[in-house]
C-alpha cells in the first residue's frame, strides 16, 4: 500500500507525506512537518494588501481628483470591499482554536500587534470601507429600487435604508462625507497594511523578518498589487462585456503602477543592501536561503518576474508610449500586471516561509514541500485566493451591472448630472 | 463658564484621590482572585503565587547527556510524540583547527537527536581531532521581558508573578505567534491540544512543593532549580549563583533570561 501511494507521489508529484528533512542544526521543536505559519499565512497578507493597493487607486480619484481614472473607481472600490470581506478567513482558518478567535475582540492584549487586526479589520470595512460605498451608491439605489423588479429591487430597497432622498443637497452631502471618508480612508489603509507588516517585522527573534523597514516595504507592495489588480480586473471586466478599453485610463493606471513599482524596488533594495552590508549575526544563513532554499521565489519569481520585467515594460511605455500601437499597450500593461500580482504573491511567500525556512540557532535550515490537500495546502490556498474573485463577481453583478440604468455618479466633488431615468410605464 | 473654586469641591477631589489610592490594592486583589478563578495554571489551591520567584541553573560542566531530563518532562507533562519538547539536550562538538590553518579552532558541529533521549551517535571526528564536546540543556529561558507574552494577541500566555511564564490552555486561541517571536525555540504548537506549549517549571509539581521532573531525575545536578524569595545562602541555587561566572543566551536581544549557564561556550546559541 505504501509503495503503491509513494509511487502515485513520485509519478504525479502529489505530495502525501514529506519527512522533515533538516540540514545542519535546527532546534528540535523547529524540526516540524511544515512551516508553523504556512500557506494561509502567505495569503491573508497578501490578500489585506490588495485591499489597501485598490482602495487606494479609488482615492486617486476621489482625494486626488484623477479624472483619467474615473471609469476605474467603483471598480476599484468594489474590489476593495470583496477582498477586504476575504482577507481574514485565511487567518481564522489557521488557529489552532478558531472557535476562540472572538477572545481578539473582547480581550485584546494591547501589546500584540496582532491583538489590534481586529480593531483595525473592523474600523477599515464598518468605518470606511462600507460607508464609502454606501455613501457613493446611495442615490443610485434609490433610482435602482425604483427601476428594478423582483429580488434585486427589494435588494436596492433594502440598501437604500430608507434614505431616499434625491435632493440636490443631500446628493452634495453625500459627496462631502463620501470625500472625508475617503480621506480619513487613505491613512486607514495604510495602517491596515503597514499593521500586518509590523506583526512580521517585530519578531526580533528572527532576522529575515525584525526589520523597521518591513512595514514599509509590505505597505509600498501592497499599493503596486492593489494597483495591478485593478488593471487586471478593469481589463478581464471589459473584455467579459466586449467593451473597449479606455486607453487614457489604462494608461495613467500603467503610470502609477510604474512609479509605486520604482519607490516599492527602492525601498526593497534599500533593504537588501542594508542588510548586506550590515552582515550582521545570521547574515550567512540568509545568504544561504536566498541563494538555494528561495532561489525560484526570490530570484526568479519575485526579482526578476515580479520586479524587472514589469518595470522594463512599464518603463518603456513611459518613455515611448505614443508609438506603441493600443493593442500592443493593452498586452504590456496586461503582462505586467500579471507579473507583479505574481511576484507580489512570491514576496509574501519569501517573507512567510522564508522567515521559517532556518532554524532559529542560525545552524541550520528546514525544507518544505507544499501538501496538495489539506488546511495547508495548494487546493485550500487556490480555493482561498479565488473566493475573493467569486464574491467580486457578484458585487459586479449587482453594482455594476449593463442592465441597471446608467449611473450620473461623479466621485469627485463637481454638481453631479442627473442619473438616466427608465421611460416610466 | 469657568469652575468655581469652593471648599466643598476641594474636598470632593481629595476624597476620591484617597478613594482612588486606597481602591489599589483592592482592585489588585481583586485582579489575582479572579485571575485564579479563571487561568488554568494546574497550581495547588494553597499556592501564593506571590510568596516565590522560581528560578533554574545549568551547570553544563556537570552535563553529561543521559538525556533523562528530557525523557522525564516528556513523560511527566504528556508531551506529544515526535518533535515537539519543552526541554532538550545539545550536544556540541568542536574541532581542533588544522595545522598552519591560521584558526584558533575548527568546525563546530551541534546535534540533538530526538531531544537527546536516546542518546547520540558517534562524533564524526576521532577523539584526537576535538577540542572541546559538551551538552547543553535547553529549556524556557525564563525571560524578563518575554517576546512570547508580548506579542500574544488574547494574553492567554502571561508572566506568573512566581516567576514560570505560563500559557492557558483553555484561553490560547493556537496562533502561534508566540511560538515565532520565542528566539530560543523553546515553544511548540501541540497537535494534541491545538495550541502553543511550553516548560512551566513542572508547575503542578513546584506549586506543591516537589522539583521540576527534569531536575529530579538529573543524575549529576547540572540543573539547579530555587526558589529566590525563600533561598538562604546555602542554598544550591545561591550557591551556583556564587560559584559560577554565569552567561545568558542571546542576551543581543535584550530578553534579560533568568535562565543562566555556567560552563558553555560562546557557540551556544
Amino acid at each position: 500500500m505504501t509503495n503503491a501511494l509513494t509511487s502515485i507521489a513520485v509519478a504525479t508529484n502529489v505530495v502525501i507525506e514529506v519527512m522533515p528533512h533538516p540540514e545542519g542544526y535546527v532546534y528540535p521543536n523547529e524540526a516540524t512537518l511544515q512551516p508553523l505559519w504556512s500557506v494561509l499565512i502567505v495569503l491573508y497578507p497578501y490578500v489585506t494588501g490588495l485591499v489597501a493597493g485598490a482602495f487606494i487607486m479609488a482615492s486617486l480619484v476621489r482625494v486626488f481628483n484623477v479624472k483619467a481614472l474615473e471609469p476605474v473607481y467603483r471598480l476599484s472600490l468594489l474590489t476593495a470591499f470583496a477582498f477586504l470581506l476575504c482577507a481574514p478567513l485565511p487567518l481564522l482558518f489557521h488557529l489552532g482554536h478558531p472557535e476562540r478567535c472572538y477572545e481578539v475582540m473582547m480581550t485584546p492584549h494591547l501589546t500584540s500587534p496582532m491583538a489590534i487586526f481586529g480593531f483595525v479589520y473592523a474600523w477599515y470595512l464598518m468605518a470606511v470601507l462600507l460607508l464609502e460605498l454606501w455613501f457613493d451608491y446611495r442615490r443610485d439605489f434609490v433610482v435602482w429600487s425604483e427601476s428594478t423588479a423582483g429580488f434585486r429591487g427589494i435588494l436596492y430597497r433594502l440598501f437604500t435604508v430608507g434614505v431616499t432622498d434625491e435632493s440636490d443637497e443631500s446628493v452634495e452631502l453625500d459627496h462631502k462625507i463620501g470625500h472625508i471618508l475617503s480621506v480619513v480612508g487613505i491613512p486607514s489603509a495604510f495602517l491596515l497594511h503597514g499593521y500586518v507588516g509590523f506583526i512580521f517585522g517585530s519578531v526580533k527573534a528572527n532576522p529575515w523578518w525584525g526589520n523597521v523597514l518591513m512595514p514599509i516595504i509590505f505597505i509600498m507592495s501592497a499599493m503596486v498589487s492593489g494597483i495591478a489588480l485593478c488593471v487586471f480586473n478593469y481589463m478581464v471586466l471589459s473584455w467579459i462585456r466586449r467593451r473597449t478599453v479606455d486607453m487614457k485610463c489604462l494608461d495613467v493606471m500603467g503610470m502609477y503602477l510604474f512609479y509605486a513599482l520604482v519607490v516599492d524596488a527602492a525601498i526593497e533594495a534599500l533593504d537588501w543592501i542594508h542588510r548586506i552590508y550590515s552582515a550582521e549575526e545570521g547574515f550567512q544563513v540568509m545568504q544561504y536561503m536566498a541563494r538555494e532554499k528561495l532561489f525560484y521565489t526570490l530570484s526568479l519569481g519575485q526579482v526578476t518576474c515580479g520586479t524587472l520585467m514589469p518595470l522594463i515594460l512599464l518603463g518603456v511605455l513611459q518613455l515611448v508610449r505614443r508609438r506603441v500601437p493600443d493593442l500592443q499597450r493593452r498586452r504590456m500593461y496586461f503582462s505586467s500586471a500579471m507579473l507583479i500580482l505574481t511576484g507580489v504573491l512570491a514576496m509574501r511567500w519569501n517573507v512567510v516561509i522564508g522567515g521559517q525556512l532556518f532554524s532559529k540557532s542560525l545552524r541550520g535550515v528546514m525544507s518544505y514541500k507544499m501538501e496538495f490537500t489539506g488546511l495547508e495546502g495548494w487546493l485550500m490556498g487556490a480555493v482561498l485566493l479565488c473566493l475573493p474573485f467569486v464574491v467580486l463577481t457578484i458585487l459586479v453583478k449587482l453594482f455594476l451591472s449593463e442592465q441597471l440604468p446608467a449611473s450620473g455618479h461623479v466621485p469627485h466633488r463637481e454638481p453631479a448630472t442627473p442619473a438616466l431615468r427608465p421611460a416610466q410605464g | 463658564m469657568k469652575r468655581q473654586l469652593s471648599r466643598r469641591s476641594i474636598l470632593g477631589s481629595i476624597t476620591a484621590a484617597v478613594a482612588g489610592v486606597l481602591a489599589a490594592p483592592a482592585a489588585r486583589a481583586a485582579k489575582a482572585v479572579v485571575q485564579k478563578l479563571l487561568v488554568t495554571a494546574d497550581a495547588s489551591k494553597n499556592y501564593d503565587p506571590a510568596k516565590h520567584k522560581w528560578v533554574m541553573a545549568i551547570d553544563a560542566n556537570r552535563c553529561i547527556g543521559c538525556g533523562f531530563c528530557a525523557e522525564a518532562c516528556k513523560k511527566e507533562n504528556h508531551v506529544p510524540e515526535g518533535p515537539y519538547f519543552r526541554t532538550w539536550v545539545e550536544r556540541y562538538i568542536i574541532r581542533k583547527p588544522e595545522a598552519g590553518s591560521g584558526t584558533a579552532r575548527g568546525e563546530t558541529v551541534v546535534d540533538c537527536p530526538n531531544g537527546g533521549i536516546t542518546g547520540y551517535p558517534p562524533a564524526p571526528w576521532p577523539k584526537e581531532e576535538i577540542q572541546h564536546s559538551f551538552f547543553v540543556p535547553k529549556l524556557c529561558n525564563l525571560c524578563k521581558h518575554s517576546p512570547c507574552t508580548q506579542v500574544c494577541p488574547v494574553g492567554a500566555t502571561f508572566d506568573a508573578p512566581d516567576g514560570a511564564v505560563l500559557i492557558d490552555p483553555k484561553y490560547c486561541i493556537g496562533c502561534g505567534f508566540c511560538i515565532q517571536a520565542c528566539p530560543y525555540g523553546c515553544r511548540f504548537f501541540s497537535p494534541v491540544t491545538k495550541t502553543a506549549e511550553k516548560c512551566t517549571l513542572c508547575y503542578h509539581r513546584i506549586t506543591r512543593g516537589l522539583k521540576p521532573a527534569c531536575v529530579e531525575v538529573c543524575p549529576t545536578q547540572a540543573r539547579i532549580f530555587g526558589d529566590l524569595k525563600n533561598a538562604g545562602p546555602e542554598d544550591p541555587i545561591q550557591q551556583f549563583y556564587q560559584n559560577n561566572l554565569v552567561v545568558a543566551l542571546k542576551p543581543h536581544l535584550g530578553t534579560e533570561p533568568r535562565l543562566f549557564y555556567a560552563g558553555i561556550d560562546k557557540e551556544v546559541r
